[in-house]
């Protein structure tokens, strides 16, 4: 990682940071509905693991969803959109929080049903197989994903048949409220992998550079080897499961304990002490983000509702093999089309351009503000 | 023209569709080296290979979902479900995902995958193994299903199947893999949404799909020595529904019973009851009669097993209901 990557990375993480404060105060004013699962603290496991994918590679992820679409080059204003049921977001409007989908980056969201996406990790990983092209996987879930049954029907056709799908644990150390001692036989969630013969490790999720590492060997064993890895990346949410939680199942003072070893926090003082950057450098990135967020909220403001009659599009495919005259009766099938839809690619984000004040403008500002 | 089995007629459709395009594959519990649990998938495995004919352990969850993941990316999946039976166990994947995809990625993701096998009564295989479930699938937007009666239809309705972008559940039938038909040589494939008449008449409408249909053929023999010409139309696809085909028949006839063998609590005849009376108010002469099966779990004794299922001699009572006779 060189310099500039390692900045570009640090941005990154605190991109999804400020997202998501934004996005908690955008529900608190009723903006976004529905649930809300923010993934603060948890920036380094998603930032550091899509850092080493390529183009061509595949994304499946769990509804804590924000920071591997955002780490995967989405555009913020989209996904904002999207959390505010506009149809400029990224799903029109018809996902929300839950559901970021971004085909054209090769993500796949976004999944609501813990756990019921890694089997289609596993099928997208035997497409790949079954093509032969030496694309990987990644599959992002929750430590409470691991007691489902899907997780070991997936994990075991996975070492079965050699597919090249990396499976990442996010563990936060909470399945909603019930802690992760209360609900996993072993304490050790990797080992779990053992029980179908797959690589497996434990990795720091606190940091960026760890995640990396271990990341950067599990994709390279899928791409070579078409092996799979369970990963599990130890890390912490601060803010409750979703915004409806206000964690009273964990004490203050293991919050605060966590929080000593913020992701940001820890990337940034390495960036400082190893890399030449400066706090300055820093906060100028932090201002930058900040400014986005801004024009990414405006921009939402600006959108539109989805029209009343997208209800009935994108449930079908229109298709020459189905009898249009007897099944367009079906205003569903009326609305089908043929085409897959892309999300709009809108202009790149700059930041402004700075304003040159005159000190008696910052003075007259400085009046104000008394 | 060839007469051939409803097996037949489906692994020539699958053989034929795995031929054309390599994207198709087949993946399922013992449908490689065993050649298919009822030997639909006979032969497969030796003429396309391991990784287009996957046998699977027995994990419907993942076989379901290995399906819906290959066809996000691209590729063709057939998943057989050994019996519908089984594939409550893969009902999320289909339901939360197969089905929805497409929607909560605001048209980004399109499943292109069939999951098929027998669905409804076997023979004095009881409660868990002897369901039809249809009216399950067919509540969902999302999917497409489809239930032959004929070796025909079988052929014609899975090569479109296949070939349709959509999450298609393709319901065969146990007892109906040895029936016999006539089915063209030459390449067909008959569009889903499109329902057949399989007995013209002009006294009654029997609106019955998959084994129901040769159930109501054989009512309507009884009937046609009493007199009574029945009308039996076969929708062949529950979802999109070709409800003009059905319709048209009960303007005729103004008299309509619906055959299923499913249970009648929220059963998927209830949908073609409302929509009949709804669009035909007018044209019946008599309330719309259904012939279910018995609303209890499927009983083991082959006495109580009849009794469960609608036979022939029930749709000929419902006739006669409908006919004030």
């Amino acid at each position: 990682m060189d310099r500039k990557q390692a900045l570009a990375l640090y941005r990154q993480m605190l991109l999804i940071r400020r997202f998501e404060e934004r996005c908690a105060q955008l529900y608190v004013e009723g903006k976004i509905g529905g649930f809300l699962h923010l993934y603060i603290g948890q920036e380094a496991v998603g930032v550091g693991a899509i850092s080493q994918m390529r183009p061509d590679d595949y994304l499946i992820a769990y509804y804590r969803d924000h920071g591997y679409a955002l780490a995967r080059g989405a555009d913020p204003r989209s996904l904002l959109a999207e959390l505010c049921g506009k149809v400029t977001g990224i799903s029109r409007g018809k996902g929300g929080s839950m559901h970021f989908y971004d085909v054209p980056a090769g993500n796949f969201g976004g999944d609501g049903i813990v756990g019921g996406h890694l089997p289609l990790a596993a099928g997208m990983g035997y497409g790949i197989r079954l093509r032969q092209t030496d694309q990987v996987v990644l599959s992002f879930f929750g430590d409470g994903a691991i007691n489902e049954g899907a997780f070991h029907e997936a994990l075991n056709v996975s070492a079965l048949w050699d597919l090249p799908v990396v499976y990442v644990i996010e563990n936060n150390r909470y399945g909603m409220g019930t802690s992760i001692d209360r609900a996993s036989s072993v304490k050790d969630l990797y080992t779990r992998a053992s029980a179908y013969g797959v690589p497996r490790r434990e990795v720091n999720g606190m940091d960026i550079v760890a995640v990396r590492d271990a990341m950067g060997e599990a994709i390279e064993r899928a791409r070579k080897e078409k092996r799979p890895t369970l990963i599990e990346a130890e890390t912490y949410r601060y803010r409750g499961h979703s915004m409806s939680d206000p964690g009273k199942y964990r004490t203050k003072e293991e919050v605060e304990q966590m929080m000593k070893s913020d992701p940001i926090l820890l990337f940034g003082r390495r960036l400082m002490e190893q890399e030449r950057y400066t706090q300055a450098d820093l906060d100028a990135q932090d201002k930058d983000v900040l400014a986005q967020m801004d024009d990414a909220v405006e921009f939402t403001e600006k959108s539109a509702d989805p029209p009343p009659e997208s209800l009935y599009e994108d449930v079908y495919v229109r298709s020459p093999y189905i009898h249009l005259k007897a099944a367009e009766k079906d205003p569903a099938w009326r609305a089908a089309i043929r085409e897959d839809r892309v999300p709009e690619k809108l202009p790149p984000w700059t930041p402004p351009a700075p304003r040159e004040e005159t000190p008696a403008q910052v003075e007259a500002a400085a009046g104000k503000a008394q | 023209m060839a007469l051939l089995t409803m097996r037949e007629a489906l692994n020539q459709a699958l053989k034929e569709e795995m031929s054309r395009d390599p994207t198709v594959f087949i993946l399922g519990e013992e449908v490689g080296a065993y050649q298919g649990a009822y030997k639909v998938t006979q032969g497969l495995v030796a003429q396309f290979g391991e990784w287009r004919v996957r046998d699977t352990p027995i994990a419907e969850e993942a076989i379901a979902g290995i399906a819906v993941g290959a066809a996000f990316t691209g590729l063709r999946p057939i998943a057989e479900m050994m019996t519908f039976n089984f594939s409550l166990l893969a009902l999320d994947i289909i339901v939360n995902h197969a089905a929805k995809y497409r929607y909560m990625s605001g048209g980004q993701i399109r499943c292109p995958m069939v999951m098929r096998g027998p669905s409804g009564a076997a023979t004095q295989v009881a409660a868990q193994h002897s369901q039809a479930f249809e009216s399950w699938y067919a509540y969902v937007p999302g999917l497409v299903v489809v239930m032959p009666s004929t070796p025909r239809d079988a052929k014609g309705l899975l090569k479109s199947a296949i070939r349709d972008d959509n999450p298609v559940i393709f319901m065969e039938n146990e007892i109906l893999y040895n029936l016999k038909g006539e089915v063209p040589e030459e390449e067909f494939h008959i569009p889903l949404g499109l329902g057949d008449i399989k007995r013209e008449g002009k006294d009654v409408t029997i609106v019955a799909w998959s084994r129901s249909v040769i159930t109501s053929l054989a009512a309507a023999k009884t009937l046609a020595e009493q007199g009574i010409e029945a009308e039996v139309v076969d929708p062949r696809t529950l979802r999109p529904l070709d409800e003009d085909i059905i319709f048209e028949s009960v303007r005729k006839t103004g008299r309509c019973v619906v055959v299923e063998e499913g249970w009648r609590y929220a059963g998927f005849g209830g949908e073609i009851a409302d929509r009949v009376q709804r669009e035909c108010f007018d044209s019946l002469d008599a309330p719309i009669v259904r012939v279910t099966s018995a609303d209890v779990p499927m009983p083991y004794a082959k006495t109580l097993e009849k009794a469960y299922l609608p036979q022939p001699e029930k749709i000929v009572e419902a006739a006669h209901q409908v006919l004030y006779r």
